[in-house]
């Protein structure tokens, strides 16, 4: 026990990169397999089966420590975990099928419960007579200082196995989160893929509690998927970037705990990834808040853009000095205000792309407000080519020149 | 009953007796609950045929063609698929769902939704190649949908999106294609477009099931029908199924009298034009 406890003295700081690249690892599968169960909006699952690992994990501290005399063995606890958190996952899926209460209210009360079990367990643990009492408060909070070799290994080594899962289900995965009824119709097994689903989710959990901690673990399963949504519309792009901010976030949190025995991992990789997700809402292309404002900027250029020209073909004065200033920078008009050649044909067009557009919210009002783009993108990028086909036809050169 | 029954007979199983036919199923029940939602349908169709499902709201329509493909248990029934087990032949079909039944708000382009239908080629540890890649957007081409490959699903219209179920079914090659309300919601260009694709694939050899809400238009678009209210009213070809006698036993009270009549006019109608 001795030698153990020098090794671990001696090995800390050799110990740090490979509990580094562990945790990298771990944060990595951690946001691949978040993703596909955010995808599949099940989320608060991750929730129960992280609070669900606490009596299995006590349960195996206090056999441990009456078998051995010392509780602290990462995969006795990790199989203790995993049995506690599948029972109550269990438990949500049975009250969810024969009650009538929602799946959100089982995680609810079977989180609670055996959070409370759980806890009572640790007080049973703080009255044993045996080492290393302090050694199971580390998988509340998470807690990389001081972890032994073998630990970072079995971590890093089942964190890469889960990845592996991951990566050879991604596309039923994908399938059954998108449309589980199609999915089943290309020989899925649904229910299967579910279980699988959760039994990788499981599977992170577990392997991440020491590193996380129970409490906080579920952050690394949402809140990198979250931030992925951020950069891309495509699925496993998504995967990809989550698994990404996943790693780094767990790499931060391992190194700074590591270095610094007082700081919990697990808060702080919630903080990094946070910081993450907080920079991603301001900067992504896509969704972000920037690009938000800058889409409505554009908007509005388009808007006097369209209604300058509009008035042009009309033949009417341009007072509004955006309106003037928007069509003077693309060239439709003149210093003076006079149109040019170039603005007499856009102002052409646009007439005919306003009366094409009008003719269609007319035709097909649904359908026409369910594009979000209400007709100032050109027709022909926004509408099959049968459809502009077909509307061009029904466009009488009489309507052309009515508003 | 002047409607012709189809049912397995003679000691023969359901596989046996209709080797030929791409959907025929026997004795379908489904219900939640003790309430049958569909009571014992049987029903074979005809190999080639383009086949209408028409009945009232809550009729079991789309939990027919669910039920039929496994997507929805049934607690009794058979159902075979060109003579063969469903399990076994699935690979034959293309199911359309229902506009509805998926969250558009997904994070996947056209693209990604197309290659959905490429599933079992591409396989588990793969990636899409350019020969995938090229056959979806040949697929959209086909449904007009090719210059938007690369947008999200949710920024497209009801009728584009229902364009991009159909490009999926088509790039599964099927010999089947089952579709759960194709026109709902689309518009008339879009029901245009979908329907001329569903004739060329008619007309190469392929059998079409939709689930179909317009009866005005049953006649123009299907050959076969078949009427449901939680049981089979009747199916065959709509020239002699069709007729307002069924409609009525079909709807009941549900469907106004003038309008049966106005559709099954319209219909004779159309037939002497031909």
């Amino acid at each position: 026990m001795m030698a153990f406890l020098t090794a671990l003295a001696l090995g800390a700081g050799y110990n740090t990169a490979l509990v580094t690249i562990g945790a990298a690892i771990l944060g990595g599968s951690a946001g691949a397999i978040g993703t596909f169960v955010l995808l599949r909006k099940r989320s608060l699952v991750s929730d129960a089966v992280s609070h669900g690992t606490l009596p299995g994990l006590a349960l195996a501290f206090i056999l441990m420590a009456l078998l051995t005399g010392d509780g602290r063995n990462i995969v006795a606890l990790m199989v203790g975990a995993a049995f506690s958190a599948a029972l109550g996952l269990f438990c949500v899926e049975w009250i969810t099928r024969r009650t009538r209460l929602t799946e959100d209210a089982a995680i609810g009360a079977v989180l609670s419960v055996f959070f409370g079990f759980g806890i009572v367990l640790l007080t049973v643990i703080q009255s044993l007579q045996t080492g290393g009492q302090a050694g199971i408060a580390g998988y509340l909070l998470g807690s990389t200082a001081g972890m032994l070799r073998s630990e970072a290994e079995t971590i890093a080594v089942a964190a890469l196995a889960t990845g592996a899962a991951i990566f050879v289900l991604r596309r039923p995965f994908t399938l059954v989160c998108f449309d589980e009824g199609y999915a089943a119709t290309r020989g899925i097994d649904v229910r299967l893929t579910d279980l699988a689903m959760m039994g990788v989710l499981l599977a992170v959990t577990v392997i991440g509690l020491k590193v996380a901690g129970l409490v906080l673990i579920v952050a690394l399963t949402i809140i990198p998927p979250v931030t992925a949504r951020f950069w891309t519309d495509r699925p496993e792009r998504m995967v990809l970037i989550a698994a990404a901010f996943g790693a780094a976030a767990g790499y931060v949190g391992a190194a700074i705990s590591a270095s610094d025995r007082g700081l919990p991992t697990g808060a702080v990789i919630v903080l990094t990834a946070a910081a993450f997700f907080a920079v991603s809402l301001v900067l992504s292309p896509v969704r972000g808040l920037m690009s938000g404002l800058a889409t409505r900027l554009r908007f509005q250029r388009r808007v006097h853009e369209r209604q300058g020209l509009l008035a042009l073909a009309r033949g009417e004065a341009i007072y509004d000095p955006l309106t003037i200033k928007v069509l003077r920078r693309a060239g439709h008009i003149r210093a003076d205000g006079v149109a040019t050649l170039e603005g007499r044909a856009a102002a052409a067009a646009a007439v005919r792309e306003e009366a094409l557009w009008g003719l269609y919210r007319r035709l097909h009002p649904d359908e026409a407000g369910a594009l979000d783009h209400q007709g100032l993108a050109p027709i022909a990028t926004a509408l099959p080519p049968d459809v502009v086909a077909d509307l061009a036809a029904r466009l009488e050169p009489a309507d052309t020149g009515v508003r | 009953m002047s409607t012709p029954t189809l049912i397995a007979d003679n000691g023969r199983t359901l596989g046996e007796s209709h080797p030929d036919s791409p959907l025929a199923v026997n004795g379908l029940t489904v219900s939640y609950g003790e309430k049958p939602v569909l009571f014992s349908i049987d029903f074979v169709v005809p190999k080639g045929a383009m086949v209408a499902i028409v009945g009232p709201n809550g009729a079991g329509k789309s939990t027919l063609i669910k039920a039929a493909l496994g997507i929805v248990p049934r607690i009794a029934g058979e159902v075979t698929v060109f003579g063969a087990p469903y399990e076994k032949a699935r690979h034959r079909i293309a199911y359309v769902p229902q506009r509805a039944s998926v969250d558009w708000d997904f994070p996947a382009t056209v693209r990604d939704v197309v290659l959905m239908g490429l599933y079992r080629e591409i396989g588990f540890l793969r990636f899409a190649g350019r020969r995938h890649r090229e056959r979806a957007l040949a697929c959209l081409e086909r449904v007009g949908m090719a210059a938007f490959a690369d947008r999200q699903i949710g920024q497209l219209s009801g009728g584009q999106q229902q364009r991009v179920f159909l490009a999926r079914a088509l790039a599964q090659e099927a010999d089947l294609y089952v579709m759960d309300e194709p026109f709902a919601g689309v518009d008339a260009a879009t029901e245009r477009a979908i329907i001329a694709v569903l004739k060329e694939l008619n007309g190469a050899g392929k059998t079409i099931v939709c689930v179909h809400h317009d009866l005005a238009t049953v006649p123009d678009y299907f050959d076969h029908v078949l009427l449901v209210n939680v049981r089979k009213i009747a199916d065959g070809p709509v020239a002699t199924t069709f007729t307002s006698h069924n409609l009525q036993a079909t709807y009941g009270g549900r469907l106004a009298a003038a309008h049966v009549e106005e559709v099954a006019v319209g219909r004779e109608a159309a037939g002497e034009g031909r």
